[in-house]
Formats: C-alpha cells, sequence, structure tokens
C-alpha cells in the first residue's frame, strides 16, 4: 500500500513497555501448549558449536534435520514448513537430548549419538547409504567407493557422494567420514573446513585453524 | 507455493496481534487471547490457503474468540446489556489509558471495529470491511468518524 503511517495514540496506547519480553515469554508458553496438544509438528532451536551455529529440528518422531549458518536459518526453516509441515515453532525443550549429545560430542566425551531419528527427507538409495554412516567407526574414515560396496552397489560411488552430500541429520550421521579413496577430504554440505575440523577432532587433534 | 513456517507468523503478527487484543478483551485478559487465538490458528494452519491475507485470518479468529469470552467469562461485566451482539467487545478499562477505552467504549460497534481493526491491527480498510460486515467505504468512513469522535472526546492528540 502506501508508505507506512504514523500509528497514531490509539494503537500506541495499547503497547507497554515491555511488550518484548512479554511476547517472548508468549512465545514460549505457545510452543509448549502447541506440543502438549499435538499440533507441533516441528520444533525447532538453533545452538552454538565450535563449527559454528548448528540448526537442529525434530519431529515427534525423531530428529528430522541438523543444518549448518551457511545453509541459512530462513532457507531452512522453509525447507522444513513445505517438505514436513508448516507447523513449525522455536521449541528448544523439544531438542534437549541432542543438544546435550551435540555439545559432549564437541567436548569430546561421546562418541555415538544416541537419539531417535526421523529420515523422512532422505528416500531409497540414500536413506540406505545413511544407515551404514554409524558404522564407520568414531575416529576413522571410509572410501566412497568402500560405502558403496557395504550397500551393496559399488558402482554407484557417485550416489554415495549425493547422498552424503543431501544427508539431512550430518554430524548425527557422520557423513564427514565418508572421504576420496586418495585420501582427499572430497565435498561436505557445511563446507570443507568443517568436515577438516570434524575429523580433526575426533582424530583428538588440537590444533585447528 | 506453500504458507511460511508457523514460527515467522508468530514472529511477525505477534506483536500488533497483542495490542489489538488488549483493545478487545482489556489488558488482563490480552495474553490469554493472544495464546488462545495462535493455538487455534496453528491447529488450522496446513489448511489455510497460501494466498490468505494472514493478518486479517488471525484478526478473525481473534474477534470471534473475544466474541465467546464476552459470552462466557465477561458475563459478569456485560450482563446488563439486553443485545450481546452489541455490546462492547472491548473490554475492562485497565490501569492506564481509562480515558481512551471509555471514548473507544462510547464509539458504535462498526466505528470501534473500524478503529480498532485500522488503526491498531493496521488492516487495510478491504479487510476492515470484512471483519466488520460492512463495505469498505462504509468501513473507510466509520474509522474516520470513529477517529473524530475520539478527536473530540480526548482531545487533539488522537489519530
Amino acid at each position: 500500500m502506501s508508505a507506512p503511517r504514523r500509528l497514531p495514540i490509539v494503537a500506541t496506547a495499547f503497547e507497554e513497555a515491555a511488550d518484548g519480553e512479554r511476547l517472548g515469554l508468549l512465545r514460549r508458553r505457545l510452543a509448549a501448549r502447541a506440543a502438549a496438544e499435538d499440533l507441533l509438528d516441528v520444533a525447532y532451536r538453533t545452538i552454538d558449536s565450535p563449527v559454528g551455529e548448528l540448526l537442529l529440528a525434530a519431529t515427534p518422531t525423531g530428529l528430522v534435520r541438523v543444518a549448518f549458518a551457511s545453509e541459512g536459518r530462513d532457507r531452512v526453516l522453509a525447507e522444513l514448513a513445505a517438505r514436513v509441515s508448516p507447523r513449525l515453532l522455536e521449541a528448544p525443550f523439544q531438542l534437549e537430548a541432542i543438544t546435550r549429545q551435540l555439545e559432549e560430542y564437541f567436548a569430546r566425551r561421546r562418541r555415538a549419538f544416541d537419539v531417535p531419528l526421523d529420515l523422512r527427507l532422505a528416500h531409497g538409495f540414500r536413506r540406505e547409504v545413511l544407515r551404514l554412516l554409524p558404522g564407520i567407526r568414531y575416529g576413522s574414515t571410509a572410501s566412497y567407493t568402500e560405502v558403496a560396496s557395504a550397500v551393496g552397489s559399488p558402482r554407484a560411488v557417485r550416489a554415495v557422494g549425493s547422498a552424503c552430500a543431501t544427508n539431512p541429520v550430518p554430524i548425527v550421521l557422520p557423513c564427514h567420514r565418508v572421504v576420496r579413496s586418495d585420501g582427499s577430504l572430497g565435498g561436505y554440505g557445511g563446507g570443507i573446513s568443517v568436515k577438516r575440523r570434524l575429523l580433526a577432532l575426533e582424530a583428538g587433534s588440537t590444533a585447528e585453524p | 507455493m506453500s504458507n511460511p513456517p508457523f514460527q515467522s507468523v508468530v514472529e511477525q503478527h505477534g506483536h500488533v496481534l497483542l495490542r489489538t487484543c488488549r483493545a478487545l478483551v482489556g489488558r488482563d485478559d490480552a495474553e490469554d487471547l493472544w495464546s488462545e487465538t495462535f493455538l487455534a490458528a496453528l491447529a488450522a494452519y496446513p489448511r489455510l490457503r497460501p494466498d490468505s491475507n494472514i493478518r486479517a485470518w488471525l484478526l478473525t479468529i481473534a474477534r470471534h474468540k473475544a466474541i465467546d469470552r464476552s459470552r462466557t467469562s465477561g458475563r459478569a461485566a456485560l450482563a446488563m446489556d439486553p443485545l450481546p451482539e452489541q455490546t462492547s467487545t472491548l473490554g475492562l478499562p485497565g490501569e492506564q489509558d481509562d480515558e481512551l477505552r471509555s471514548a473507544l467504549d462510547a464509539l458504535s460497534a462498526r466505528q470501534r471495529g473500524a478503529v480498532v481493526y485500522h488503526y491498531l491491527a493496521d488492516l487495510p480498510y478491504a479487510q476492515v470491511a470484512q471483519l466488520i460486515g460492512s463495505t469498505e467505504a462504509a468501513a473507510r468512513r466509520a474509522a474516520a468518524d470513529g477517529i473524530a469522535s475520539l478527536r473530540s472526546a480526548l482531545g487533539e492528540e488522537v489519530g
């Protein structure tokens, strides 16, 4: 329409100084009630980590998405709204277990994750590949070729690469442990520096750029 | 095109909805109305057509919830009025702005609706008209008349 007009006193008279705080509280209460009444299809939160801010999202089934800051918060949320459900709210209390486990992982006090997963964002062959990833031991790597053989399609090396690149729950399903046969790192959804950093963390190295 | 994540609906419209709820049911009940409105909206959200005016939709829900409230919990305050539909959906005066609230209460239902939905909820007149059940031109006129009445009741600072 037109340029934003001056809000008349009629509007400001119904605003209060603490509205910012009240709205934060109301939003948290709304998320809690939505979860209690089974109206919350996707809960998300963001956490800080040594590899930058991570967005974590869960459905009532389990963890559905881990996203790096480089993927863009708004883009990731829009994708979740479109592909899972638009009933999506920030609800950190729904993600406490995975938050704690990630903290332990980054503190090198945890080697494997134990939370329910919702792999609805991965299909068919890609999902089969993802299911194999936890079998690659913490601190070690496997080549794309080895993973292809393990999944029973030794020639599907590129498809294994795609499965890793589109892994909806990186770190938790450790696609960072899949590297090229020649020992070079290959790609990573969160950027190659994140992959290098995760492998160094698992190797116990503290020499970190 | 699908609807945006509900989180962004709350972030975008929560503030306006809170001040509108205060005008609809008074400040004591406003936060409950805010919560009920967003919870009901969340339940219905997957069925909302993607090209809808989301704020107008939220206010339609809030208006219905406010009317429900005035019929039940607000009964004591409104019991003297024989025509519930025409009683004020504005609530009891809060600690502040008593003058403004009573001036708003003194408007006709149509003027009050037009002022609240246009000036507080920041809706265009086409949507205001749908909410108060009138034409766009009539909504525009009702809002102008309402503001004029408030001005003469309270002084020039209004509007």
